[in-house]
């Protein structure tokens, strides 16, 4: 995870620092890095949507592709489709090739946010294979619906890749964080535990108009340990192992997933649409 | 209960102030001293997160000020290590209202506030600076400050701590005591405090304004939560009346893409 600081809006200075971190882990023999949600152009980008994006064609896809030969990672960044919709993307990358592309589900749009106002909305939700298992991508606030995991986890993903831009807000007596950052940690461990699934969560930090971003990346293990862990609200850039048999072990014990009645939710799924 | 988690907000706010400041290509703020808690903990946050030699505290004093206030900035000063002057208002102020004999306590206290902020402004410029501001968010909630005045500033990392956090932050971070310890005060007569002024305490009116605003309470909420009806009216007027104040001038729309309304840009573009 490369917990990067990007500059708003600055698309050439932010792919500086997506080469810096694609060297700190050639440096370190990592496989893949996950950059954070948005980090290729800044996260409050208002009317500067249409002017950072990028297309499948344009040249940063290019480089980030030839980057990608190097080390596989994710870029978060804003994707213009032929019709000129935008999206908050994260696209996969391996071996010079994109591999897969999620488009932002869930768009928050209340309270500090206003991502409904400016990006269009994903619409599908797939697991990817990779050289490094059967992945899938979830943008930050995607995060927050449960169904999304549950999606996720039935179609055979056993590592959630989640990028965000998640900014630090609430201040309460006795936390070393804030109380974003607490309820962030309380659901990804529950996610990681429940689902017998690796979450690995790449969180940016800096400040954007007095807004902060509180870092603390890492992945979390099916048991929800914690594998690593960045610190808060600084730069950082911080790798772990997902191992499979790690996994494995956890699904042995408790194979949830395998029994986890698929036809049943549907069905109950369907009735409550009816109703 | 108001949090007070004050190693989290020291964290936050110098942080907060390192990367904004250096993200527009500078290393220094500028600070009005007043003497009191708030202008010494923006001057203390401000000294932590840039090193004390990049920041400066302007002490602006005016005939009536008194000198317990400037005795009171010196020691913020001496114990930060920051840079310091003192530029007086007095001759400014007084040719001035000299053409305006009858203005009332209010008009030349707005227009002192003024005077020091052009010269926070300008010092900022001949210093290659940003203006740190010092208002905070129950002075700002409640309208109790000066448009254009105290209220102006480039940055301001007390501006979501209300008071009683404010002193809370202020005794960690090495306000010294005496500036804690004193009743808030403008300083623009003899014998003035906020809490006179305004009719109520900042304690208080912060339990309310963190139900209030923070935490959504509504009035019957509020009301059984032990607040007088007319505390909570008051206090609801004083917030919306001073609304004014916490926005950019109106502007009357005529094109299709009107600054701040459909010309959407954050304050950091391109930093």
């Amino acid at each position: 995870m490369a917990q990067i600081n990007p500059k708003l809006g600055d698309v050439a200075a932010n792919m500086a620092l997506y080469e810096a971190g694609i060297r700190e882990a050639a440096g370190q023999d990592v496989d893949l890095v996950v950059f954070p949600e948005l980090s290729l152009t800044g996260y409050f980008l208002r009317d500067m949507v249409p002017d950072v994006a990028v297309r499948l064609a344009s040249p940063e896809m290019e480089r980030l592709k030839a980057l990608s030969r190097e080390v596989s990672l994710v870029a978060g960044l804003v994707l213009e489709s032929e019709d000129h919709r935008f999206y908050n993307a994260a696209v996969y990358l391996e071996a010079g090739e994109v591999g897969h592309i999620h488009r932002k589900v869930y768009l928050p749009t209340y309270g500090m946010f206003d991502e409904q106002r400016y990006f269009a909305r994903g619409d599908r939700l797939r697991a990817f294979d990779t050289r490094y298992g059967r992945l899938v991508l979830l943008i930050c606030e995607d995060l927050w619906h449960p169904s999304t995991i549950y999606l996720a986890a039935l179609d055979g993903a056993l590592t959630i890749l989640c990028p965000s831009s998640s900014p630090l807000r609430g201040v309460t007596d006795g936390a070393d964080q804030d109380d974003n950052a607490r309820y962030w940690e309380l659901i990804t461990r529950s996610y990681a535990e429940t689902f017998g699934m690796f979450v690995v969560h790449s969180n940016r930090v800096g400040f954007e108009d007095g807004v902060g971003f509180w870092g603390g990346s890492g992945i979390l293990d099916p048991f929800g340990h914690t594998v690593c862990k960045a610190g808060y609200y600084d730069e950082a850039f911080v790798a772990g192992e997902v191992s499979h048999e790690v996994a494995r072990r956890k699904r042995t014990r408790a194979p949830l997933m395998r029994d986890e009645d698929m036809d049943l939710t549907i069905r109950e799924l369907e009735r409550i649409r009816r109703e | 209960m108001i949090p007070t988690n004050v190693s989290l907000m020291r964290r936050i706010l110098v942080a907060f102030i390192r990367n904004e400041v250096r993200k527009v290509g500078l290393e220094r703020v500028v600070v009005g001293l007043s003497g009191g808690v708030d202008s010494s903990l923006s001057a203390l946050l401000a000294a932590e997160a840039l090193g004390p030699d990049q920041v400066l505290g302007i002490m602006m004093p005016y005939k009536t000020s008194s000198a317990e206030s400037l005795e009171h900035a010196r020691l913020v000063v001496e114990k930060s290590g920051i840079r310091s002057a003192v530029v007086d208002i007095t001759a400014q102020i007084d040719a001035y209202f000299e053409a305006f004999p009858d203005a009332d306590p209010r008009r030349r206290g707005n227009k002192m506030a003024r005077e020091r902020m052009t010269i926070l402004y300008d010092h900022s410029a001949r210093w290659d600076a940003l203006v740190a501001g010092t208002s905070n968010k129950t002075e700002l909630l409640l309208g109790y400050g000066t448009l254009h005045g105290d209220m102006a500033s480039a940055l301001n990392p007390l501006g979501d701590l209300y008071k009683t956090q404010v002193w809370a932050l202020g005794e960690a971070v090495g306000v010294p005591e005496v500036v804690i310890e004193k009743k808030p005060s403008a300083d623009l007569w003899e014998g003035q405090t906020d809490e006179a002024e305004l009719g109520f305490s900042y304690r208080e009116v912060d339990e309310l304004l963190y139900l209030m605003v923070d935490q959504r309470y509504g009035r019957a909420e509020l009301i059984d939560a032990g607040f007088a009806a007319d505390f909570v009216d008051d206090i609801a007027r004083r917030i919306m009346t001073s609304q004014f104040k916490r926005r950019l001038p109106v502007i009357a729309k005529v094109s299709h893409r009107t600054i701040d309304r459909d010309f959407r840009y954050s304050r950091d573009w391109g930093k």
